[in-house]
């Protein structure tokens, strides 16, 4: 009760600092929208569909985007776990390569690919590729060595030892490393999507630049933050309750 | 050599679900005859040798030869760091020998098999399964149709007393029900060789005692064979039929004691302590060494006589 009050007060406070900024007058409006400005966009853009496509487009590329990175990157990452060769010549470039923002892989993508949503895909991918395989070399490291020798044990190997002992046994393990996946997966989208037309959020975006309407940016802006959140909040939340439950660890506060 | 010379003191029931293979003995009949030819598994000239961080080679397993034939209870000791889980190890195929063969009903194993389950210390149980799922894998990765796997996983939860704890997680249950939970696992994949190491080596003491009684029983309703690995003398006196004395790094076959004791047995046995003392005082030489390497600064705490087992 006391946390929903914080919550409110915050917000509020929030939301009346903008207000008053605005309502001062500082910037000219189509700068420095007011709230219900950001309101009456967002409502707009809902009504003419124009939102609704752009999320479904988005989310979808970012669904497949991520699902090719978790994929390869289990497979890459147990690999590099697994082999001492991979791990000395191929961990350290993994680990190199993350300091390259994604979307630096955009005219490589552009010239690969053309202009399609297959270069976006691409971008994506080498966004999130990275910290998927990194969590599951380290989640396959730190997952008590017992498990694997059991499953052999009891007649698993090969791609039954992989899929019904290894992966399940490194997913507390790599469940962060997935999030943050994630998150790369949807800011490089974005990015990417801004630099191109492309029906996505970032297209619609960068419309509201053009147009100079503010409130429309701002406003795309906070459907980004919202599906972010929402997709973290509600699958990667919930998968985590999931394992503190099945594994009995103390959540973790 | 001990035969079944005293009578079985407790029932054997047939507790093989409908279609299991039978124990590999007959009932009644002297659990283990020498005569009888292939041992059910056999060790020869194993060695295993290792290198170290450092990079010397460390001989961790030197010579081993023994013969465990079927049914029968051998348990083996030794100090920590003699090399005994490794020796497991080995023969449950999870790691190949430097040299020498592992036989199993006089043919090389083949890396990990089935008929030879291994129990762990620390139980391996699996925390994202639930205990019946736990107790059905090996079944499910053998590819035992559904309905006989669920069938087989009641018999052996009923067996280990755990049947209204299938829907539960690993973590809800105490040390205790993981190991019988554990054993339950092993045994249904109906293996012909039990390999437990220190199972009960982190378990209270009255746990143990009900550990080893339902072991005990287990063992003589199923007729399978058991290599049991454990730092605990009395322990192994208590439930073997032969206890195997492995020297300090590199583990030799030091001596083999036969335990020619009635059973049921229980660890308070007069006659179980006496012999477990004169195992002991073999495996004294050999715990002071370790402890000597331990130390390696010469502060040797030396093990008095009469420390119990």
């Amino acid at each position: 009760m006391k946390r929903a009050l914080r919550y409110v007060l915050f917000y509020s406070a929030l939301l009346g600092l903008w207000t008053l900024l605005a309502e001062l007058k500082i910037w000219p409006p189509y700068l420095f929208p007011t709230p219900w400005g950001v309101a009456e966009s967002l409502y707009a853009g809902f009504a003419d569909h124009s939102y609704w496509i752009a999320i479904r487009v988005s989310m979808q590329r970012v669904v497949i985007g991520y699902g090719i990175s978790v994929v390869l990157g289990m497979v890459l990452g147990l690999g590099v776990a697994s082999n001492k060769f991979l791990e000395e010549t191929m961990g350290g470039l993994l680990v190199s390569l993350q300091s390259l923002p994604s979307i630096c892989w955009w005219p490589l993508a552009l010239l690969w690919f053309g202009l399609s949503q297959n270069a976006i895909l691409f971008v994506v991918v080498m966004g999130s590729l990275l910290s998927v395989t990194l969590a599951m070399e380290d989640g396959r490291k730190q997952m008590p060595k017992i498990f694997g020798q059991a499953g052999r044990n009891l007649g698993a190997k090969g791609f039954k030892l992989f899929w019904y002992v290894l992966l399940p046994a490194s997913l507390p393990f790599i469940v962060s490393g997935l999030k943050q996946g994630w998150a790369f997966a949807w800011r490089s989208l974005i990015t990417a999507e801004m630099l191109y037309l492309s029906l996505g959020l970032g297209q619609v975006l960068m419309m509201g630049r053009d147009l100079n309407d503010m409130s429309a940016v701002i406003a795309v802006m906070l459907l980004i933050i919202a599906l972010g959140y929402i997709v973290d909040g509600v699958v990667f939340k919930g998968m985590e309750r999931h394992l503190q439950n099945k594994w009995g660890l103390a959540p973790a506060s | 050599m001990s035969t079944q010379s005293v009578p079985r003191q407790f029932p054997v029931p047939l507790a093989w679900p409908a279609g299991a293979r039978r124990g590999p003995v007959a009932v009644g009949q002297p659990r283990h005859a020498p005569s009888l030819g292939i041992p059910k598994v056999g060790l020869s000239e194993i060695c295993l040798s290792y290198r170290t961080q450092s990079g010397e080679r460390l001989l961790a397993l030197d010579h081993i030869d023994l013969q465990v034939h079927a049914g029968e209870f051998v348990c083996i000791v030794g100090p920590s760091g003699c090399g005994k889980s490794t020796l497991l190890h080995l023969v449950a195929g999870l790691q190949p020998p430097t040299s020498g063969q592992i036989l199993v009903d006089g043919n090389p194993i083949q890396g990990p098999g089935t008929d030879r389950i291994m129990i762990f210390q620390d139980h391996g149980l699996f925390p994202w399964l639930t205990v019946g799922q736990n107790v059905e894998f090996g079944m499910k990765m053998k590819g035992v149709p559904r309905a006989e796997r669920y069938e087989r996983t009641q018999h052996y939860l009923r067996l280990v007393h755990l049947a209204k704890f299938e829907k539960s997680y690993i973590h809800q249950l105490s040390g205790g029900m993981r190991q019988r939970v554990a054993i339950a696992r092993a045994l249904a994949t109906q293996p012909d060789v039990l390999l437990m190491d220190e199972p009960f080596a982190a378990l209270d003491a009255q746990t143990r005692d009900l550990l080893h009684d339902e072991l005990e029983r287990i063992w003589s309703d199923t007729g399978c064979t058991i290599i049991f690995v454990t730092h605990n003398v009395r322990e192994a006196v208590r439930l073997g039929d032969r206890v195997v004395l492995l020297t300090f790094r590199p583990g030799r076959v030091k001596s083999e004691f036969p335990v020619d004791l009635p059973r049921p047995r229980s660890l308070e046995d007069p006659a179980v302590a006496l012999a477990a003392r004169e195992v002991l005082d073999e495996l004294r030489d050999e715990i002071n060494r370790s402890l000597d390497a331990e130390y390696n600064e010469g502060v040797k705490p030396h093990i008095e006589p009469g420390v119990s087992a």
